[in-house]
């Protein structure tokens, strides 16, 4: 096994995406991801890549649906309002059933907003932030490491179902650096190219096609009913979660990404002082582990939820989805750029009553 | 465990002082987060990193209360001061900072780090001096690794090697 390396975020998941298999970067610089397209810009050559600063968002997101259409294991970084320039390309990407990898390293908004971290791209990430009805498989990671687990096997999971992947952090997981384990480069040289991809060289079979374009409405129908049938297949293999202390719970704070981390010491802190907290955190936010909340909710014990989120509000509204009304669902968040600690959460908790 | 907030004028080697202390627990098989401020930083303005170091998994990256504070110019010792854990410490860039911290519940240490870094023939390394004052006296690295941290550090550019580590000795002398 490599030794440890201490590594930015956003320098993890640019290595963890080459050794995933990458070989094609299109991105434009935005704060705080800009050492993910630095870093591309040196590897991809040293690995044989393709690595473009494009002139804009709008055309990065093109060039990937172009390079993943012919096959390729492309991938594009930015933050939110360099995600939100992208957005149509990701809708045409998700109807045209291309495979790729979108990195979104929040910062606070809306509008141009700030470049400090921030969890406000929640429902552009996972309800669909382009036109249609169209999802991405949607991960939140809450360490470097973590980071680099999920980018190792984000380009197999787009392959597998066909579809663009979304990696959501935000400026703390970018920026900060922690011991991470590098996984082996994994060699796709001798592996053909997907029997769909538009890559020029093949000729005889059926004529391959990359488009999102279905003029005729029952075609487009079934091509929505398609799209949803492989939803339902991601909803029961790829959810993912974690746990912490929730099975005596009084209290379950609900937290993705760093902010999971903020929460978890604070459920420390709250169990220190007699409080019985526990912590649920999503690994998927698409698919939403709605089955486990449900579950949990129907527990005794458990006497409320509280969703900790850097927005006003937005992951707390598929809690409450989930829940369905069998417990209250409270909200607790800071934004702008603004990060509660650990202690801002137990004192929220203690507060509000139990 | 030991949760660090270092913290100073851009360009004085804050951030990299807060590396330092993260590769060198990192070598020893401690779990290490380093979390920088980032923004409109700037040669001149202010930056600081929280890092944290510990045996056991880092839930929370961010520091609200240190146990030890490095405050390398006085603006910095003012806005962190009365964070740091009572029973905490406090290593002081004496150069910069002229008064004397008004707390008794803290062990304070004063270092005169660029006068120190200049005796060392390496006036850019106030920040390898105070690494080795916080070695010696915060007693959660050891000082053998610590020197090999160094040496990987500047492995590319190994003539700087012997003058970090001239400065570091100073300050582990103190």
């Amino acid at each position: 096994m490599e030794e440890k390396k201490l590594l930015k975020g956003n320098e993890a998941i640019a290595e963890a995406a080459i050794r995933g298999g990458c070989r094609a970067f299109f991105g434009y610089p935005i704060t705080p991801q800009n050492e993910i397209p630095e870093y591309m810009s040196f590897r991809m050559p040293e690995v044989g890549g393709v690595f473009i600063q494009s002139e804009s968002e709008v055309s990065a997101i093109n060039m990937v649906y172009g390079a993943g259409g012919a096959g390729a294991r492309a991938m594009t970084s930015s933050s939110s309002p360099g995600i939100s320039l992208k957005q149509e390309g990701i809708s045409y990407i998700a109807g045209a059933e291309i495979p790729c990898v979108i990195v979104n390293m929040v910062r606070s908004g809306p509008g141009l907003g700030g470049i400090q971290p921030a969890q406000c791209d929640y429902f552009q990430s996972v309800k669909g932030g382009g036109h249609g009805d169209y999802k991405m498989l949607v991960y939140g990671p809450n360490s470097v490491q973590e980071c680099v687990d999920i980018m190792y096997t984000a380009f197999d999971k787009a392959f597998e179902y066909r579809m663009p992947i979304m990696i959501l952090g935000d400026g703390m997981l970018g920026q900060i650096m922690e011991a991470v384990t590098l996984p082996p480069m994994k060699d796709f040289s001798n592996v053909p190219n997907a029997e769909w991809a538009t890559d020029g060289t093949r000729y005889g079979a059926d004529r391959r096609v990359v488009n999102s374009l279905y003029i005729q409405p029952d075609d487009l129908e079934a091509m929505n009913h398609k799209l949803f049938a492989k939803y339902d297949v991601l909803a029961e293999k790829e959810c993912r979660y974690e746990e912490y202390l929730c099975d005596d719970a009084d209290v379950i704070i609900t937290a993705y990404g760093t902010v999971a981390r903020i929460a978890k010491s604070a459920v420390d802190m709250l169990r220190a002082s007699g409080v019985k907290a526990g912590l649920l955190r999503p690994i998927t936010l698409f698919p939403f582990p709605c089955d486990r909340f449900a579950r949990l909710a129907a527990m005794p014990n458990v006497k409320k939820f509280v969703s900790v989120e850097l927005s006003m509000g937005q992951m707390v509204e598929d809690v409450r989805l989930s829940v369905n009304g069998m417990k209250p669902v409270e909200f607790y968040g800071r934004c702008g750029g603004n990060v509660m600690t650990s202690e801002d959460i137990a004192e929220y908790i203690t507060k509000e009553g139990k | 465990m030991d949760a660090i907030i270092v913290a100073g004028f851009g360009g004085q080697g804050v951030l990299s002082l807060g590396q330092f202390i993260a590769y060198s627990a990192m070598y020893e098989g401690m779990e290490v987060s380093w979390l920088p401020s980032y923004g409109p930083e700037m040669r001149g303005g202010t930056a600081n990193c929280s890092v944290c170091v510990d045996k056991s998994p880092i839930a929370s990256p961010i520091i609200s209360a240190p146990d030890t504070l490095i405050a390398m110019n006085m603006p910095s010792l003012t806005k962190f001061v009365d964070k740091v854990k009572s029973g905490g410490t406090i290593i002081v860039n004496s150069s910069l900072i002229t008064v004397k911290v008004d707390r008794d519940d803290v062990n304070v240490i004063y270092v005169d780090a660029n006068a120190l870094a200049i005796e060392a023939h390496n006036p850019k390394a106030a920040n390898l001096v105070i690494f080795g004052t916080y070695v010696k006296h915060c007693g959660t690295l050891n000082k053998e690794n610590a020197l090999e941290t160094i040496g990987k550090i500047f492995a590319k550019k190994p003539k700087f090697i012997p003058s970090n580590l001239a400065a570091f000795e100073v300050g582990y002398a103190l």
